[in-house]
């Protein structure tokens, strides 16, 4: 079992955005829904590798911004054309103001 | 130098991902991530008031020439209703191909299935077309869609501003996909997922033509087909206009915007039959952020440009001398110089860029 992995703090996400999450040589994106929940996926679009980073956060959906493919962050399905394939999503848990994802 | 091969299935394109074109990482100017967020919010709003005119316009000057016609009167109305038509719906279905024109994603779809039809390009092999686009803009072997190649083809781009090339290859394209089968060049593009959805669309809209065309030898009138098709000719002038001041004239083979696309102050009537795609270097930089904020992004990072053209007529000026020398001498181009407060272009990345760099466009 993977262990959990301190991410970043809960106000280092604005609500309905994201941040960059590098680790273990891997990167990620983690989200800050506008309900104050936070959510996990793998950091690059499935369609040509580009950060999410720099992406629109709405609502529960994530574009990119390269292409404006689109993908629910919290399930990672893909959503809107030109992405097809989904993204990985991991566990995420709030702990005393840290978000700890399982990677 | 060697004339290029331009196709996506020729030895430009392995070139282009051995020299490390393919997918690269661009140029971007620095914008603080609250900024960009405020100007990438989606709103439905001003793409509905947009649309509204768009089609009421449309309704409108097709019902009076019709109503007018055979008569020459209803000829200014056909030419109006043939650019929203052969043109508008050219900036329509690129807006809403990128999904940034409305908040709510259905009208984006709906106003992309519409648009896709008018302008005779298949909603699915254009999507993946532009993606492709946007990954290598203008990077030859890459880009599927680069309108002005070198040597230029002055006839074929002055015969497009009536639509014939354009027009012919569109529904060549058409007719071969309702057949079952894609182009050599779009399988390089379309994943396998997406092909049957370009094939269903062609035959559909082959029934949409077969049915207009019934109706024209029914009626024993071309009216039909003046409201449906006719239009992509006789209104594609200023689509075509306004597009080939995108890249026209400029670098090939480069990683940052600021050297292949050219930003054009408008009039506004231009600019609401274009959806603002003047601001065409700040849209290739950034394509999330909607039509209706582009403005704003150009005042945020006009700095860190070149000095846009004053107008369409001084875009030509600037433009049209270039190509006329790269008739004789392929590799010119024209390089636009920074203001002093932006940031340089990086030559180490453009070093092997065919071409000489040229100052001026002057022979």
């Amino acid at each position: 079992m993977s262990d959990w992995i301190d991410a970043c703090a809960t106000d280092d996400i604005d609500e309905e955005d994201l941040i960059r999450f590098d680790h273990g040589g891997r990167t990620f994106a983690i989200y800050r829904s506008p309900e104050d929940e936070f959510f996990c996926t793998d950091g690059l679009c499935t369609h040509e590798q580009v950060h999410l980073e720099d992406g629109l956060v709405m609502e529960h959906t994530i574009e990119c911004p390269k292409h404006n493919g689109r993908f629910d962050y919290r399930t990672g399905e893909a959503l809107r054309a030109p992405v097809c394939v989904n993204l990985a999503t991991y566990e995420v848990k709030v702990e005393a103001g840290r978000v700890l994802i399982r990677i | 130098m060697a004339r290029r091969d331009y196709s996506l299935t020729g030895p430009e394109a392995a070139r282009a991902v051995e020299r490390g074109l393919a997918a690269a990482e661009w140029y971007h100017s620095d914008v603080p991530r609250k900024e960009m967020k405020a100007l990438m919010k989606r709103e439905d709003q001003l793409a509905i008031r947009d649309t509204i005119i768009l089609f009421g316009c449309m309704i409108l000057f097709a019902g009076i020439g019709i109503a007018l016609w055979p008569s020459w009167w209803s000829a200014p109305f056909w030419l109006a209703y043939g650019v929203l038509y052969g043109s508008a719906m050219d900036s329509r279905w690129h807006e809403c191909g990128h999904g940034t024109a409305f908040r709510t994603d259905w009208m984006n779809n709906a106003v992309y299935q519409v648009a896709s039809f008018c302008m005779i390009r298949n909603p699915v092999t254009w999507r993946w077309s532009h993606a492709r686009h946007h990954t290598d803009t203008i990077v030859v072997g890459r880009d599927p869609e680069i309108s002005v190649m070198r040597p230029p083809d002055f006839l074929r781009l002055v015969a497009n501003f009536f639509g014939l090339f354009d027009t012919w290859n569109s529904l060549g394209r058409m007719l071969l996909n309702a057949s079952g089968r894609l182009a050599p060049d779009e399988a390089t593009y379309i994943p396998e997922s997406e092909q049957p959805k370009v094939i269903r669309i062609a035959r559909i809209w082959v029934a949409i033509y077969a049915a207009t065309i019934l109706l024209a030898l029914v009626t024993w009138s071309i009216l039909p087909l003046m409201v449906i098709g006719l239009p992509r000719l006789y209104g594609a002038w200023h689509h075509v206009m306004t597009g080939l001041l995108q890249h026209g004239g400029l670098a090939e083979d480069v990683t940052d915007h600021r050297l292949n696309c050219r930003t054009v102050y408008m009039n506004p009537v231009s600019r609401f039959i274009y959806w603002n795609m003047n601001y065409h270097v700040e849209h290739h930089m950034f394509p999330m952020i909607p039509y209706h904020r582009l403005p704003e992004l150009h005042e945020r990072i006009k700095d860190d440009l070149p000095e846009p053209s004053p107008s369409i007529p001084a875009a030509y000026a600037e433009m049209i001398p270039v190509l006329v020398r790269q008739l004789r001498y392929e590799d010119f181009f024209l390089r636009r110089d920074l203001p002093p407060t932006a940031r340089p272009y990086r030559e180490d990345l453009h070093d092997e860029v065919p071409g000489i760099p040229a100052a001026m466009p002057a022979e």
